[in-house]
């Protein structure tokens, strides 16, 4: 379990009450009453800690390894779900996955990032960095969603689309400019959800969507803080300046108009209580589905598309 | 002030000194080969060294000179949009970099829109100019190619995006981010209008960039040896810390991997561009004696009339798909290139579609 530095002081204290807890199979009861002190200590550090989170930490939050992960919301909110694999041409990439489910009754596409959660499984899935397959998977399942007339659902967590040399020559370029245009003109309703990380072209080769929603703590960026830090200050060392100066917390991308909403968290992060995010996140996917649905094919597109023209214009 | 300036003669002084007249940059050397090249001869070449074939960059100006027909192009100015709107800083403000560059290039942002003719199609050209900030993809960038695009719809003209670019504008965020879909649909538009959408990629074509508009053309055309890709060089040594195969993310490795059509070399672009868009807008050509594409009029030198179909104009009629049309085409297909009755007629049927 990796621990974040700024959460130190509550770590300690969760420590020293899981102490006691041991401790406390006497039942006395000036044990129970410390424990309830320090829990209550715990609470408030971590409102505090989490009301003021800055941009770097919230980077660091976004990229906790406890986060829940595509595979835990699949098996959490999907019934059925049945993954499909392949682009049909050259493999599959286990970075982002996807298949047939349903959503809370309702039939549906699902994909999305995966990171993995062990060593082992992080290597399996490439550190949920797709290559071109993935994207073209993306695509085919997408165009499925079309067929069926089911809607789609994405959940977005990567650092971004891998950097290598057999994903240059298959055309990551390409299958990340494809995934973008299926998403565009896919005539179904698509759901979108930042649950942690938001890199660049990889993100939003699946995040062009009707409805894009992001979890407190996520972020959606252009570029990796470090990387910008290393090439606008020459040092990667300045990625907290980059953090803030990119604007890529979830609260910036509502106050820029470019997502529709902000998925609250429990108390402390995703990463304290995954099953009670999960459920928080697929509350306002039905949501955003009971508004969107039924749907106007044409209405839709047309809606879809104004959505993503406006942005960057004048008000 | 150093022992030659104080112990040189007057005489041989004024000879020095004179020499400091001379103007400095008569003389570049060649990046690939490192030949020299003469100012003069350089740009007689379109910036292409006359060593060795290795293509510079050339401003945008140049470059949509040799692009449309006799060099002629009307500009359309940019639409605005607002600057800065995260009120970035890096170790500058991104506010004053702005202005800084708009005062030394004298342009509003890295997006030129020009409209007029190649080979007499009607054409809407958006190109990047690296010379702006590298030609990152901003709101402003974005906006242009919207417009652009709407211009080449409502013209019925051929659309032509001319990237040049390392990718997004990290200084405008996620709103760069969002020009990759924005720029989709306005190519989209084009396109299901029944018009040609053409990419001429050059040096640099990557990132963002080529994520979105720039790999959705109907055709994609590159300059020789331009490098085209995704990720950058430095990105993917320092993931998989390997050396990179020879000739990694050029034109002519993208050719082979078959993400693009053709490398065409700079002097051959209008030509090549003529041929291919009357192609597609289907426009009357005169038949040449000799042609081998006068396959049953063979021998008349005749100019085919419209409205009498002969075995010329049905194969012209055809569908061509881009790959056909590059295939068999023929060189020397000189279409009659400022038959404005011809181009309206093409307009017609493409609205048609």
């Amino acid at each position: 379990m990796s621990k974040l530095d700024f959460e130190k002081p509550i770590l300690e204290l969760e420590a020293k009450i899981n102490e006691l807890h041991n401790v406390s199979s006497d039942d006395s009861l000036n044990i129970t009453e410390e424990i309830d002190r320090m829990t209550a200590k715990v609470d408030r550090l971590l409102k505090q800690t989490y009301n003021k989170l800055t941009a770097q930490q919230k980077v660091l939050v976004a990229r906790h390894e406890d986060r829940p992960h595509f595979k835990d919301y699949a098996s959490q909110i999907i019934t059925d779900f049945t993954p499909l694999a392949g682009e049909r041409c050259f493999g599959e990439d286990q970075a982002l996955l996807g298949g047939l489910g349903r959503f809370r009754g309702q039939s549906c596409v699902i994909m999305g990032h995966e990171k993995g959660q062990t060593t082992e499984e992080r290597i399996k899935h490439n550190f949920g960095m797709a290559r071109p397959e993935g994207y073209r998977k993306a695509q085919r399942l997408l165009k499925m969603a079309e067929q069926y007339q089911i809607p789609v659902i994405t959940l977005v967590d990567t650092a971004g689309a891998y950097p290598g040399v057999g994903a240059e020559e298959r055309g990551q370029a390409e299958a990340i400019a494809k995934s973008i245009e299926t998403c565009l003109n896919v005539k179904v309703p698509i759901v979108s959800v930042i649950i942690g990380e938001g890199g660049s072209g990889g993100a939003i080769a699946i995040a062009t969507a009707d409805k894009v929603f992001m979890l407190e703590h996520s972020i959606y960026s252009v570029i990796s803080p470090e990387g910008c830090a290393s090439i606008l200050w020459r040092s990667a060392s300045h990625a907290g300046d980059a953090a803030e100066a990119l604007r890529l917390t979830a609260q910036d991308m509502k106050e820029l108009k470019l997502i529709d909403g902000i998925i609250s968290e429990p108390l402390g992060g995703a990463h304290r209580k995954r099953e009670e995010t999960i459920d928080l996140v697929a509350d306002t996917i039905e949501n955003a589905f009971a508004k969107l649905m039924p749907w106007n094919t044409d209405k839709i597109l047309k809606d879809r598309q104004e959505k993503y023209l406006a942005m960057g214009r004048a008000a | 002030m150093n022992w030659l300036t104080n112990f040189i003669r007057p005489k041989i002084r004024s000879i020095v000194e004179q020499q400091k007249d001379v103007p400095e940059n008569l003389w570049q050397k060649c990046p690939s080969c490192e030949g020299m090249l003469f100012h003069r001869d350089i740009k007689e070449s379109l910036n292409v060294c006359y060593h060795c074939g290795h293509h510079m960059r050339i401003s945008v100006e140049e470059r949509l000179e040799v692009m449309f027909d006799d060099g002629k192009y009307t500009k359309v100015a940019a639409p605005k949009v607002p600057h800065d709107p995260l009120k970035f800083k890096d170790r500058k403000k991104y506010s004053d970099r702005l202005r800084d560059t708009r005062a030394k290039t004298g342009q509003e942002d890295a997006i030129r829109i020009a409209k007029g003719t190649i080979g007499g199609c009607p054409v809407v050209i958006a190109a990047f100019d690296f010379a702006f900030m590298g030609g990152s993809m901003g709101a402003a960038v974005g906006e242009g190619i919207v417009k652009a695009a709407e211009i080449a719809v409502k013209e019925k003209a051929a659309f032509i995006t001319v990237p040049c670019s390392g990718g997004a504008r990290m200084q405008e965020g996620a709103i760069s981010l969002m020009q990759m879909p924005r720029t989709t649909i306005a190519v989209n538009r084009v396109q299901n209008a029944g018009l040609p959408y053409i990419v001429l990629l050059t040096d640099p074509t990557t990132g963002g960039v080529s994520a979105s508009f720039a790999m959705l053309g109907d055709i994609h055309i590159a300059e020789p040896g331009c490098m085209i890709g995704f990720a950058g060089k430095r990105v993917i040594q320092e993931t998989i810390r390997e050396e990179l195969p020879e000739g990694f993310q050029t034109a002519e490795y993208c050719l082979e991997h078959g993400m693009i059509d053709m490398v065409v070399p700079r002097d051959e672009l209008n030509a090549t561009l003529s041929r291919i868009l009357n192609i597609i807008f289907n426009k009357k050509i005169k038949v040449k004696k000799g042609d081998n594409n006068s396959k049953k009029s063979g021998g008349n030198d005749k100019k085919v009339v419209s409205g009498k179909p002969s075995g010329v104009k049905a194969e012209l009629t055809q569908k061509t798909t881009a790959d056909k049309a590059v295939k068999n085409a023929p060189a020397n297909t000189n279409a009659d290139a400022r038959q404005k009755t011809a181009t309206k007629t093409a307009a017609r049927t493409s609205a048609k579609k």
